[in-house]
């Protein structure tokens, strides 16, 4: 059996707000999301017999939203884990188990760095358990952060293929471009390559403007099955292909690090689809940093292994660019709490419904989600279509 | 050595040996003899085959720089930026982290697939961290 077009994104929305959302906390955003997203569908909670988060535990979610569904996941991989969960509620839906999916999230990034809020329950840092590789294997040598970890990865992939600072700076640029025609991106100001390479290391080789941002965000989608999706009051988002992948959890036990789950993930998802790179109107890819995005291409295939540097350049991402990436202003750019993955599905879904006004690309009919958690460890790939 | 305030790495059952073997500033490996295959990190069993019957090797401490960092902002307790961390590809097959050290955090002077060489801190009673070294190319 396959899944594609056996369900359909029916509603997606972010927390009232995103970016500073003081004097709230994480579950709070996932409520409003919720809220949000099940407007957007057009679809009372009480009809939810699905849920999913990563972040808090089911049962606190569940418990706070007023649900007792019949369908429980919560697999808690990373920023991709929203994006993986699509997968699960389609196959549970597809398989008559449930009929209406809620997956939500919320993470109070800024303010927890700020000592204003509590983050929010999310997954522990993979060296809080002293027995754990990581404890023993990474953090005695301050290895710690996604910085810290992603830096090495894109080094390797800089000695290997030539990839260079300018190139990793292009992606950046061009996402920012994507943010000033975002009224809810947190960084809208001008930013030029000179720009990202004069800013500081966070760690070689990423200067701070290849580091996504830290806010705070909500985010929530809702899926239904084919015959409830015609009957909305929006014109449905068909799933028309899935996959997900993991490989490692510490980037020591990585298999490469110029690759990722994404070649895995990316390649059942097409074959379900059967699409390839060439049919996809729109990619949202995560970009926890440049790099992320880079070898997130080359992975999926939309270009040779190793070119994503040359292929990324000259702002074709950009708006009027060729190959429009991450339309929403990325976590470059837009809004990346710590856990992505749900906004790139938000902004897909919108670019096929066109909705997305100054940022529209125009004649959307596909568009491609691709998650990425841990340390490149884990992938969830989607292809989505209008 | 009270003044230490880097993490000190808690040894667990499936790792003590590897310690032990550190604090004698030797290099030990697990190895599965059905796979005739080095793994890292240790486990009571091979994690290709899941044979339970795995063996120690000692190891010869040289490998390449896989990769490596130079962080600008410190990620754990008592480390001063800048610091060089890095993963090197161990002769062997498996891949360590470390600090790579004796070298200036410059690019520079630091090249992915360099030769480099173990050494060990003492950083406590029960742990010698390995560390790397650039290595003189043997030829």
């Amino acid at each position: 059996m396959t899944l594609s077009k056996k369900v359909a994104i029916a509603g997606v929305d972010e927390s009232d707000q995103i970016g500073i959302c003081e004097g709230k906390n994480a579950l709070m955003l996932h409520a409003e999301a919720a809220r949000n997203a099940l407007r957007d569908a057009g679809i009372d909670k009480s009809e939810v017999d699905f849920l999913s988060t990563a972040g808090p535990s089911l049962l606190q979610l569940g418990e706070y939203l007023g649900i007792q569904p019949k369908y429980l996941d919560g697999t808690s991989v990373g920023g991709s884990s929203f994006v993986v969960q699509v997968e699960h509620a389609a196959a549970a839906i597809a398989a008559g188990i449930c009929n209406v999916a809620l997956i939500t999230h919320g993470e109070m990034g800024y303010s927890a760095r700020r000592g204003l809020a509590d983050r929010g329950a999310g997954p522990a840092a993979r060296y809080a358990d002293p027995t754990s590789a990581a404890a023993q294997f990474e953090f005695p040598y301050g290895v710690g952060g996604p910085p810290s970890v992603y830096a090495m990865a894109a080094m390797r992939h800089m000695h290997q293929y030539g990839t260079t600072h300018e190139q990793l700076a292009e992606i950046a640029v061009a996402t920012r471009k994507w943010a000033q025609l975002n009224p809810k991106a947190f960084m809208r100001d001008p930013l030029t390559i000179d720009d990202v390479l004069s800013s500081r290391w966070i760690a070689y080789p990423f200067h701070i403007y290849d580091c996504c941002l830290v806010t705070d965000a909500g985010g929530a989608c809702v899926i239904v099955g084919a015959d409830r999706a015609r009957d909305l009051p929006k014109p449905p988002v068909w799933l028309l292909g899935a996959g997900e992948a993991m490989t490692h959890q510490s980037m020591l036990n990585s298999p490469d690090l110029t690759q990722t789950p994404a070649r895995y993930s990316g390649a059942r998802a097409f074959a379900m689809a059967g699409l390839t790179p060439k049919d996809i109107d729109v990619v949202e890819v995560y970009d926890s940093f440049t790099y992320t995005a880079l070898v997130t291409i080359e992975e999926l295939g939309f270009c040779e292994k190793g070119e994503g540097g040359p292929f990324l350049s000259n702002q074709r991402t950009a708006p009027g660019g060729d190959f429009p990436m991450n339309t929403n202003g990325g976590g470059l750019s837009y809004t990346h709490p710590g856990m992505y993955g749900m906004f790139l599905i938000i902004e897909a879904v919108r670019q096929l419904r066109g909705e997305c006004g100054e940022r529209q690309v125009p004649d959307a009919r596909t568009a491609l989600v691709n998650g990425t958690g841990g340390s490149l460890s884990s992938t969830g790939t989607l292809i989505l279509g209008a | 050595m009270a003044e230490y305030r880097k993490p000190v790495p808690r040894p667990s059952a499936e790792t003590k040996r590897f310690w032990e073997g550190c604090k004698r500033h030797e290099l030990w490996l697990p190895y599965c003899p059905q796979c005739d295959q080095h793994f890292f990190f240790p486990r009571a069993f091979c994690p290709c085959c899941f044979s339970w019957e795995v063996g120690w090797r000692q190891a010869s401490g040289r490998g390449t720089l896989y990769t490596y960092a130079i962080q600008y902002r410190p990620q754990a307790p008592g480390f001063e930026p800048p610091y060089i961390t890095a993963i090197v590809q161990l002769e062997e097959g498996p891949r360590l982290m470390g600090n790579l050290v004796d070298v200036e955090p410059d690019p520079e002077q630091i090249r992915c697939d360099m030769p480099v060489e173990v050494t060990f801190e003492d950083v406590s009673d029960e742990i010698s961290l390995p560390m790397f070294r650039p290595a003189p190319r043997k030829d």
